[in-house]
């Protein structure tokens, strides 16, 4: 049901193909990863959340607090970059390339079961993944929902006279707790693309080499 | 390679003939919707979790969090209210002051104005308390000793003028406000305080004096105290100019339910 590199007999307008390295724009043996749009929302993104991760720093941690001081500053910092932090991906929706990854993020096939199975047994050999790989769909939908959250309950504290008393004080537990598995899980995705400099690299200048997609992500179909 | 036994909720389109396998099944941007799945269930588990929250706290607190108290690493400061005092600080920078250097200052409206040095106040007759300290973000001291002089000896030294109705504080931190009224500030859990801990005060604990207000929440308990002045009326502080209650009752104010210090 795809076809690979060599097969390009399609007749079937409503099936997808392989990308061939051949798209506008794109120097040979590189294939187009993601649009311009696409890496300002990641970028943007990993900016707030960046702000976000460093004032809660300066926030909670004890020698950071110390160092930095300026309480009232880092708690106006924190509260605006948290309520932006969705604002790009929202605006990024007008994109078309953008939805489209959003429902690779979106659907799972049967390939990604036996990719997270074959992940959670740490098999060296080979994991056929789509354009995205199963842990990049995870980490996606989980970093969403995640966001999602911190955003409801830290607008619970940021306006306490918001809901009643007892959600408040449960807003501030979830808060601390996600945000350190929010921490955890971040630092989890810089360090897997801090080992993988092909996959930074398409996030930086949108292409990548057509050799590394068909290693890494042979599945990857782009709509005709 | 073997045919997936689980059954697939969305039909799969034919079959090509240059398949390659069930390697290639289940194209890219097709298949269940997991992404969504896992998205509502965090959205769940967050709804959970504030609903559970109480109860997981109590649990939390009674387990690693009584045992944090005593962790000699300091690791567990950096779990969420996880090693006893946190330091604030709404300046970049704070001056250090000392035995030589300091100087706490009653004014306003009082009959006698006065400075005081450390030795002077360590020279007044010294009080010393034992309460928990609740800050308003949740974390919690128990049984902390303060001691030092009441503000209500003070005031009554300074002689305070019929129409006074509050105090101001002033920290030299250069940015610190705190205040409470005149009945508050008479109570006799209010201190300001010169020990902590059955130790001198030290600099990121609001040293060498703070002031202590065992009933509130931790705020009032202004850090590097070095001016009090009698007013007319309550004028908000820092954090109360910035949404947070002026009677910061512990328990009764600021929307918590914490169970009260004192």
């Amino acid at each position: 049901m795809t076809s690979t590199p060599g097969s390009a007999a399609r007749t079937d307008a409503t099936m997808p193909r392989r990308p061939d390295g051949g798209a506008v724009g794109t120097p040979a043996g590189r294939i187009a990863r993601f649009t311009p749009a696409e890496r300002w929302v990641h970028r943007t993104t990993a900016t707030l959340m960046s702000v976000c991760v460093l004032t809660a720093g300066c926030l909670y941690l004890p020698f950071l607090a110390e160092l930095v001081g300026r309480r009232a500053l880092m708690v106006t910092v924190h509260e605006w970059a948290g309520i932006l932090l969705p604002v790009p991906l929202l605006l990024g929706l007008a994109s078309r390339a953008l939805r489209a990854d959003l429902t690779r993020l979106n659907r799972y096939g049967p390939h990604d079961r036996r990719w997270l199975r074959a992940a959670l047994r740490r098999h060296k050999g080979r994991r056929p993944a789509g354009k995205f790989n199963a842990g990049q769909k995870l980490y996606a939908a989980w970093i969403a929902g995640a966001v999602l959250v911190m955003l409801a309950t830290g607008l619970l504290m940021w306006f306490p006279h918001l809901a009643p008393l007892l959600w408040r004080t449960g807003a501030t537990f979830v808060h601390d707790w996600l945000a350190l598995a929010v921490v955890v899980v971040v630092s989890g995705h810089v360090w897997k693309a801090y080992g993988e400099p092909e996959a930074r690299r398409g996030m930086r200048t949108g292409a990548v080499d057509a050799r590394w997609a068909e290693r890494e992500h042979p599945l990857w179909e782009a709509p005709e | 390679m073997t045919q997936d036994p689980h059954p697939q909720p969305e039909p799969q389109p034919a079959r090509d003939p240059d398949d390659h396998g069930d390697q290639r099944q289940g194209a890219d941007g097709r298949g269940t919707p997991v992404g969504r799945r896992v998205v509502l269930g965090m959205l769940a588990a967050g709804a959970a979790g504030i609903a559970a929250a109480p109860l997981l706290q109590r649990a939390y607190d009674s387990t690693l969090g009584a045992a944090a108290q005593k962790d000699p690493t300091g690791l567990s400061g950096l779990l969420p209210a996880g090693g006893g005092f946190r330091y604030y600080s709404v300046t970049g920078s704070v001056p250090r002051k000392d035995e030589r250097t300091y100087r706490l200052t009653v004014d306003g409206l009082v009959s006698r104005p006065a400075t005081y040095r450390l030795a002077d106040l360590r020279r007044l007759p010294q009080t010393r308390l034992v309460h928990d300290v609740q800050c308003v973000t949740g974390w919690r001291v128990p049984g902390t000793p303060f001691e030092g002089v009441r503000l209500g000896a003070l005031l009554a030294a300074a002689g305070v003028h019929p129409q006074a109705g509050a105090v101001r504080f002033t920290c030299f931190d250069g940015s610190y406000t705190e205040s409470l009224t005149l009945d508050q500030a008479r109570r006799d859990d209010v201190l300001v305080a010169l020990r902590m801990q059955d130790k001198p005060l030290g600099h990121d604990h609001g040293g060498p004096v703070r002031l202590y207000v065992a009933p509130m929440y931790f705020y009032k308990s202004a850090k590097w105290l070095s001016k009090i002045t009698v007013t007319d009326r309550v004028e908000p502080g820092f954090w109360e100019e910035r949404g947070y209650d002026v009677d910061a009752w512990v328990g009764r104010s600021n929307g918590r339910d914490d169970a009260p210090t004192t």
